[in-house]
């Protein structure tokens, strides 16, 4: 047997999982997708005393249009169900180009929307796509329920702004403005692995001059990084090619990733400029597009 | 601690009841408990994708996923793709084209292509790379397996015509 000796329980609703992360605290692991928790079980790096299998809650299992036309995805929504969604792709075309980057397919299979952001891998997608959007995540305790914005919520290496005793139920993401231009791009050793580094650009533009710019990257440290210094830098500036090579180059000293196995930080700093550029040209080419709709 | 787990799972088609401890991994269980070893054991973290098979008519890693979580589900391992006397149009283009040599990973990415083809039925070239990207084969080079799941594609498109 891989994973060491564990309580399981499989709660049929979101009171019985509640009561159970009240009881068991942080001696307790939530079982969502497992692609993330059961390799590091397997492993034997995770041990928890408690497993709580979340998959029976098809309570948090939808993609709906929540109130003035944002998104509302229920944690426990599969990756490849948002990868299949004709509404996603209408909605919101970052996220429906962003899902099919997150590993393999079989992967995507089980994996949950909710389960990435809550593991908070610094090298995915989701939590970067989500601080990208500004997205918000509902999370619930047997107590309280309170609204976290995903700026707030991705704390370093793996930690979120979680507490024990709360779950992830809910991610609204803001009404996508049409007028937005977008790219997302990441190097990785294979297709479908981890990102050694990876960039999501969203930007609007008015009479071709920047009007709001986000960048985040991925992969280049302990948690999403957003480039403030470069966007501040993009607003009110003409979208042109000076413009695109100095964000990239701030982006690129902004940085400090960390070497490792895959690669090293010179490299990663390297390559989050030249995808930076890359991207802000596809994204303003988007925006042109967008805006002579 | 370790308390039992009953559970009823259907796998190619037969239906079985088994108690197991809620830390087996569904690779484990079929092998060790269902003597069903076609599903070969690889990295065991998600890796590799030797353990691919179908739940509920999705391609999944076995060695992600508890035994105890499928509970009243739908599987289909290796073992279920050929029928007496007759191998599978995937095994047969395998075979053909030299598409194994050690044959460890063979059964993943024939459980990975299997569902693919399910879901899409006319691939390209590149469809068929990206659907295999999270399958490793230290044998081929992958070029052989890549022709095998082109070939296998009208001989399987036609054949459920006919039915």
């Amino acid at each position: 047997m891989k994973p060491a000796p564990f309580e399981y329980f499989a709660p049929e609703n979101v009171p019985e999982v509640l009561a159970l992360l009240e009881q068991y605290g942080d001696e307790a692991k939530v079982l969502a997708g497992g692609q993330s928790l059961m390799p590091l079980m397997n492993l034997r790096l995770a041990r928890p005393k408690v497993v709580i299998d979340i998959n029976r809650l098809s309570e948090l299992q939808y993609i709906a249009p929540g109130s003035n036309g944002d998104l509302a995805v229920g944690a426990l929504t599969r990756q490849r169900t948002v990868e299949r969604s004709d509404f996603v792709q209408r909605e919101n075309p970052l996220l429906a180009a962003t899902i099919p980057l997150v590993s393999h397919a079989q992967i995507r299979n089980r994996g949950t929307i909710g389960g990435s952001i809550a593991h908070a891998d610094p090298a995915a997608e989701l939590p970067a796509l989500s601080v990208a959007l500004e997205a918000e995540f509902t999370v619930r305790s047997s107590r309280n329920q309170r609204v976290i914005r995903s700026q707030d919520f991705f704390l370093g290496y793996m930690t979120t702004a979680l507490q024990p005793s709360e779950l992830l139920t809910e991610i609204r993401i803001p009404a996508w403005d049409p007028r937005w231009g977008w790219a997302v791009s990441e190097v990785s050793r294979r297709e479908g692995d981890f990102a050694l580094v990876g960039v999501i650009v969203l930007l609007r533009l008015d009479n071709d001059v920047c009007e709001k710019a986000g960048i985040v990257l991925f992969g280049v440290g302990a948690a999403p990084v957003r480039m403030r210094k470069a966007e501040e830098m993009l607003r009110g500036r003409r979208a042109d090619g000076k413009a695109i090579a100095e964000a990239a180059r701030i982006v690129s000293e902004d940085l400090e990733p960390d070497s490792d196995l895959h690669a090293s930080a010179e490299y990663r700093k390297e390559v989050a400029g030249t995808l930076t550029r890359r991207s802000l040209v596809e994204a303003i080419s988007r925006a042109r597009e967008a805006t002579k709709r | 601690m370790s308390r039992k787990h009953n559970i009823i799972v259907t796998v190619n088609g037969k239906t079985y009841e088994r108690s197991v401890e809620a830390r087996m991994t569904l690779a484990d269980f079929l092998r060790d408990e269902l003597a069903l070893t076609g599903t070969h054991v690889g990295c065991e973290h998600g890796v590799c994708g030797a353990c691919t098979i179908m739940m509920n008519g999705e391609a999944i890693r076995s060695c992600l996923t508890l035994a105890v979580q499928t509970d009243g589900s739908r599987l289909m391992t290796v073992e279920g793709l050929a029928r007496p006397e007759e191998l599978q149009p995937l095994q047969t283009a395998f075979q053909e084209r030299h598409a194994l040599q050690c044959g460890f990973c063979t059964p993943g990415f024939l459980m990975t292509a299997y569902a693919f083809l399910e879901e899409t039925p006319a691939p390209t070239e590149a469809q068929v790379r990206e659907a295999i990207s999270g399958n490793i084969c230290r044998c081929t080079g992958y070029l052989p397996i890549i022709q095998a799941i082109l070939e296998a594609a009208p001989i399987i498109r036609s054949a459920s015509q006919e039915r």
